[in-house]
């Protein structure tokens, strides 16, 4: 198949392309949403707020989570912020500021004009967000104060304690539920999506299996939005919750959904080191730390001393060696690999030598403890809860560990994907980021595109179908795709071999963390294309899932999501072996500066690779979109 | 790291709602102190499945202690014997080598038992779509800096939504009240200046959603000691006042207060 | 809306989604029964009426410190209560008001307890199967029902004592003579028996009135962080106050120093 991808930007200049684009959607009368019916898949920040304002405006709408309730998502562990070019503090802060820095941040390789975009309504998603009741920090004045976050020089991120995921996500979902309350919404819990209905070139609507009785059922819709999170989980071991997963977007991507960068994978520095083989998953720590904490190992690499033992000058502050001028406060990407080097030449510490030490003694020696607990104090306890190590008395040990992912569903300017009908929104799909996402912007992205981007693209899509039949569930394409959700169920049930769906995840985890993760080289991800295939054939033949499809049955559940990255682990190690180059995240080591940072090939990789399904994660269809960059400039980074 | 042995286990195993349920026996033979709770059991869990046995059903998601899905009562205390956490936030290390360890699902009757260990806590959104809100339709809102909220006022609407709804205090409270989750939710919005103008709508609303479903508040205060976010009594009290004015306050005359 | 909706919806087959959960209308009631028929409602209930019954008590036994004073103080006292707005009002009339509001508020008390009793054990049809550690709740908090219905039946047979003298001098000599209060109370408290079930009877009371007293502003919602801290001191002086002065009364009639 040969595709030419139409991203379908908006004439005009870059600020004008917005309103351009508003001023000539086309629009849906009121007395006349009530006839379509939207599907909105996941109720984290980005589907929570989809759904409430669709139902606000009048559609009817169908919520689908599989957590228990929509205020369970994964947005809610977001800690930091958020960003806005509110520009409250005076300190020359811009929409154009905003969006140069994120287009800086993702390494040039994210689209222009939905960069442009979101900076421009970041500034309205604070505006709703207090009008809803979010407890935003503030001055004693009563304004909003603001924090200053990594890759930016002004103080634009507005934070909640350190929940500011949880607020913002308890703010959508109080919304939501309210529509819900009102009858604007229908909220299925506990239901997981498994197989997304395409008829005649468009999407009619979803099957579903309901977690509770094992029940497949299909609902047919005028338009279904993907808001089912990042895929992070593929590597077993990250930051993310433990039921978050590509099911959707990958089954939308086996229907015909084309797959974008799927390699660019963000890898956070400051994340509690696993303790041992049988850890389920990674806390991160704030990055704020950095600013008082410096990092350092042993020099020598088996010395195996307690920290407080080792003298100054048998200690490598490697942070500080490298990147004098940023020292401890150098980018994730960068602080991460240098961690990694030095923890693989055994330089590691903690009982399984896999971390590096955060200490603060010296901030305490400077500062005295009650400053140091006053700006850290829960963090500290965070740590001490999970470490059972006290964080003022011996240094934290910290690794890096995989946390959001900028690939995902290609969509267009109108967040669409390429199945008409289709959209993607927040980490599901790939729009904003490029290759590396600056912090506290993953939940501005969610919230941007479920309440200020969808509710007008969508009525743009479904304006011309009005009064025209849509195919309900008895389609025979609902009817194939209900029987072949059974049969992969039954199929995992029937298996009866030997290993857990667990095992198998975390020996898919390993390869994909050690080939893809943080560093990756052509024979190393050659090496993984050779054993992913071996082990996903083994995962066919001998996996093992307990119980029945009949009632709860979280095993069967889990082996259905594995199966999933199993094919998405392939097409990831496909994209990063074929994107030669460094960019952002994604860091190839035969691509490097002398000082090792990242070397980007503009000449060549200045686009966006999506992947159209071929049924064989292996040999996918490739499909570029070139980059064109009109407004920034391309320029290397550097935090030297 | 150092391994703890010899955990003897009784989980409470239920096929449904409907099902009479019982304890089931295990032991743990050997467990890292470093592993939490819930990496305990999914050791278990996977050693059931290698003996063909079908895994214990337990609810669990970020595992850090936010989302507030995971549960339990463990040796009679709601999310364990540690204070201020949740069960995803308890370790091993709390425990030694030999000891038993009872775990058994919430129970009240609007936290039904699903399977096992893992019940239905949706009543919990019931009484939120009732009130649990501000009216602010995506579009509308002015200028994030028009409305000032003291510092104070904002401290204390954070203290109280740090909620993070996991149904500790109705499975610790000796009757099965919700006072503290619905106090919570009408504290972080009854402060809050933008929360005014539905005030009394709200706490009207959400209270009758709770009193549908839920027992009632005899202030023994076990609902605050389980939570994890260690909220206060006081959203409690500022419910009860809210809802006594709820009923008597002439609403024509709101705004002039 | 709701309607159209859900004509044009299939409805599942097994499990509904949720909609439209927040549309049922409450039907109209009066003030006061739509207050009392929530929980929070016959919390204020038992709140207001906590507060009489503790202002009873604690005048109750500040009049009864007057037997210190002698036969002729406390049973003028007697007297004088009779005598409450007289003569704009005829003898007896206030007090038989005085009574009749007690009673209402004790009644009101026991219902609103009944009934929050039975909807708390409905809250939990199946109780843990495994023994619950408390970390917080109290002696004091879990037993308010017991010693409260300790505390109502010692009420009964107080009344039937002092008030009526139905039992005043079962197992005792002498005659049951209405306005001799003095001597009614240490014929009554000199049965060590009736002392032992005073004393109890006052210390669960003390026990009682110290939850009470507190929960009173949490039920109320009474709540500053101004006063707060001074909430536990309150109930535990009040609750000391009135334990001490009523036990005082059978210790000093069995140790003699009140007698006729």
């Amino acid at each position: 198949m040969n595709t030419i991808l139409n991203a379908k930007i908006p004439s005009g200049a870059l600020h004008e392309k917005w309103d351009n684009y508003k001023a000539d959607a086309k629009l849906v009368n009121p007395n006349n949403k009530r006839k379509f019916k939207v599907i909105v898949v996941g109720t984290g920040l980005a589907g929570a707020s989809a759904a409430a304002t669709l139902a606000e405006l009048g559609y009817q709408v169908d919520a689908f989570t599989f957590h228990d309730s929509a205020r369970r998502a994964h947005s809610i562990a977001a800690q930091g912020g958020i960003n806005a070019a509110k520009n409250y503090q005076g300190d020359g802060d811009s929409i154009n500021r905003l969006f140069v820095d994120t287009i800086k941040g993702g390494d040039f390789r994210s689209r222009e004009s939905n960069v442009h975009r979101l900076a421009q309504v970041s500034v309205d998603i604070i505006d709703q967000m207090v009008a809803q009741g979010v407890p935003f920090a503030r001055e004693y004045g009563g304004m909003l104060d603001n924090r200053s976050f990594g890759g930016a020089q002004v103080s634009r991120t507005f934070y909640a304690r350190g929940q500011t995921g949880q607020q913002l996500l308890l703010g959508a979902y109080q919304q939501l539920s309210r529509q819900i309350g009102l009858g604007g919404v229908r909220l299925f819990n506990r239901t997981e999506l498994v197989d997304v209905v395409v008829v005649d070139g468009r999407c009619s609507g979803i099957v579903v299996r309901d977690l509770l009785t094992g029940e497949i059922t299909s609902h047919a819709a005028h338009a279904v939005v993907m808001a089912t999170g990042g895929y992070g989980n593929v590597y077993f071991l990250s930051t993310n919750a433990m039921n978050s997963n590509v099911t959707a977007s990958w089954r939308a991507h086996r229907r015909g959904a084309m797959f974008a960068n799927p390699c660019f994978t963000q890898i956070h520095p400051t994340c509690i080191p696993q303790s041992d083989e049988s850890q389920s998953k990674l806390t991160l720590m704030s990055e704020s730390l950095r600013n008082d904490g410096r990092v350092w190992v042993p020099k020598n690499a088996d010395d195996v001393r307690p920290a407080d033992q080792i003298p100054e000058s048998e200690r490598d502050y490697y942070l500080e060696r490298l990147y004098p001028s940023y020292g401890n406060l150098a980018a994730r990407d960068v602080s991460s690999r240098a961690a990694k080097r030095l923890v693989d030449k055994g330089h590691g510490v903690g009982p399984l030598k896999n971390g590096v030490n955060l200490d603060f003694s010296a901030a305490i020696a400077r500062l005295g403890r009650d400053v140091v607990q006053e700006r850290y104090g829960n963090l500290f306890q965070m740590y001490e809860r999970i470490a059972g190590e006290d964080p003022y008395s011996t240094p934290m040990r910290i690794y890096p560990a995989t946390h959001y992912t900028m690939g995902g569903l290609w969509v267009d300017y109108e967040l669409a994907t390429t199945i008409p009908g289709l959209y993607a929104a927040g980490e599901a799909n790939f729009s904003d980021h490029g290759a590396n996402r600056l912090g506290a912007s993953a939940l501005m992205q969610g919230l941007s595109d479920g309440y200020f981007v969808l509710p007008y693209t969508i009525s743009n899509e479904l304006a011309p179908l009005l009064n025209k039949t849509i195919p309900t569930t008895d389609h025979p394409a609902f009817v194939q795709a209900e029987a072949e959700a059974h049969e992969r169920f039954s199929g995992y049930l029937n298996v009866k071999g030997t290993r857990s769906p667990d095992w198998f995840h975390r020996e898919l985890g390993k390869i994909i963390w050690d080939y893809c993760g943080m560093e990756r080289t052509q024979q190393g991800l050659e090496k993984a294309l050779s054993e992913l295939p071996a082990l996903y054939g083994e995962f066919q033949k001998d996996l093992r899932v307990t119980g029945t499809g009949e009632s709860v049955n979280q095993t069967l559940e889990k082996a259905g999501r594995v199966d999933d990255f199993f094919q998405l682990g392939m097409l990831m190690c496909r994209d990063a072996l074929d994107r030669e180059e460094s960019c952002g995240a994604h860091f190839r080591s035969e691509y490097q500066t002398d000082e090792g940072e990242a070397l980007r090939n503009d000449q060549d990789f200045c686009h966006v690779s999506a992947y159209n399904s071929t049924g064989d994660p292996m040999n996918p269809d490739l499909v570029e979109e070139p980059l064109v960059f009109e407004t920034a400039q391309l320029a290397t980074r550097s935090y030297k | 790291m150092r391994l703890i042995n010899d955990l003897k286990l009784k989980v409470w195993r239920q096929d449904g709602p409907d099902a009479a349920g019982h304890f089931e026996s295990h032991t743990v033979e050997k467990v890292s102190d470093e592993a939490s709770f819930l990496e305990m059991l999914d050791q278990l869990n996977e050693r059931l499945i290698l003996e063909n046995k079908e895994a214990i059903v337990f609810d669990h998601d970020c595992r850090e202690g936010i989302c507030g899905t995971c549960s339990l009562m463990i040796n009679g205390q709601a999310h364990g014997p540690q204070r201020g956490s949740t069960t995803c936030q308890l370790h091993m290390r709390t425990f030694k080598s030999g000891d038993e360890i009872v775990i058994e699902p919430w129970r009240a009757k609007a936290f039904p038992i699903i399977k096992d260990l893992m019940v239905d806590r949706s009543s919990f959104d019931r009484i939120v779509e009732a009130g649990g809100f501000i009216t602010a339709p995506t579009g509308g809102a002015p200028d994030a800096n028009l409305i000032l909220v003291p510092k104070p006022v904002a401290d204390a609407a954070m203290d109280s939504a740090a909620c993070i709804g996991c149904g500790a205090c109705v499975a610790a409270c000796p009757n099965g009240a919700a006072s503290l989750f619905t106090g919570a939710k009408i504290s972080h919005l009854n402060v809050l200046p933008q929360g005014q103008a539905e005030r009394y709508k709200r706490v009207e609303a959400m209270v009758h959603a709770m009193d549908d479903q839920f027992g009632s508040c005899t202030n023994h205060g076990e609902c605050s000691s389980a939570c994890p976010k260690e909220i206060s009594l006081d959203v409690i009290a500022l419910m009860n006042s809210d809802f006594r004015k709820s009923k008597s306050k002439n609403r024509k005359a709101l705004s002039r207060s | 809306m709701v309607k159209t909706q859900q004509a044009i919806a299939k409805v599942g087959k097994s499990r509904a989604p949720v909609t439209g959960t927040a549309l049922s209308v409450r039907k109209k009631q009066s003030y006061i029964a739509d207050i009392y028929s929530t929980a929070v409602g016959k919390k204020y209930a038992m709140a207001i009426s906590g507060i009489a019954l503790m202002g009873f008590v604690l005048f109750h036994m500040i009049g009864n410190l007057k037997m210190y004073l002698g036969a002729a103080e406390i049973n003028s006292y007697a007297e004088f209560l009779k005598k409450l707005l007289y003569p704009l009002a005829p003898k007896g009339a206030v007090l038989w008001m005085l009574r009749g509001g007690l009673l209402a508020m004790l009644v009101l008390h026991l219902h609103a307890a009944w009934s929050l009793t039975v909807l708390n054990h409905q809250a939990r049809p199946v109780k843990y199967q495994s023994p619950r550690d408390y970390e917080v709740a109290n002696f004091a908090s879990r037993t308010m029902r017991y010693s409260g219905m300790i505390v109502a039946s010692f009420l009964t047979w107080h009344l039937l004592d002092l008030t009526f003298g139905v039992v005043n001098t079962v197992g005792a000599e002498g005659t049951f003579v209405r306005a001799e209060v003095y001597a009614n109370i240490v014929r009554s408290l000199g049965r060590w028996p009736v002392a032992a079930f005073y004393i109890l009877a006052n210390l669960l009371l003390g026990i009682h009135l110290r939850h009470g007293a507190w929960s009173i502003f949490q039920s109320l919602g009474w709540n500053n962080p101004r006063f707060n801290a001074w909430r536990w001191t309150f109930a535990t002086a009040f609750a000391a106050v009135v334990v001490v002065g009523n036990v005082s009364f059978p210790i000093a009639v069995l140790a003699g120093i009140v007698k006729v």
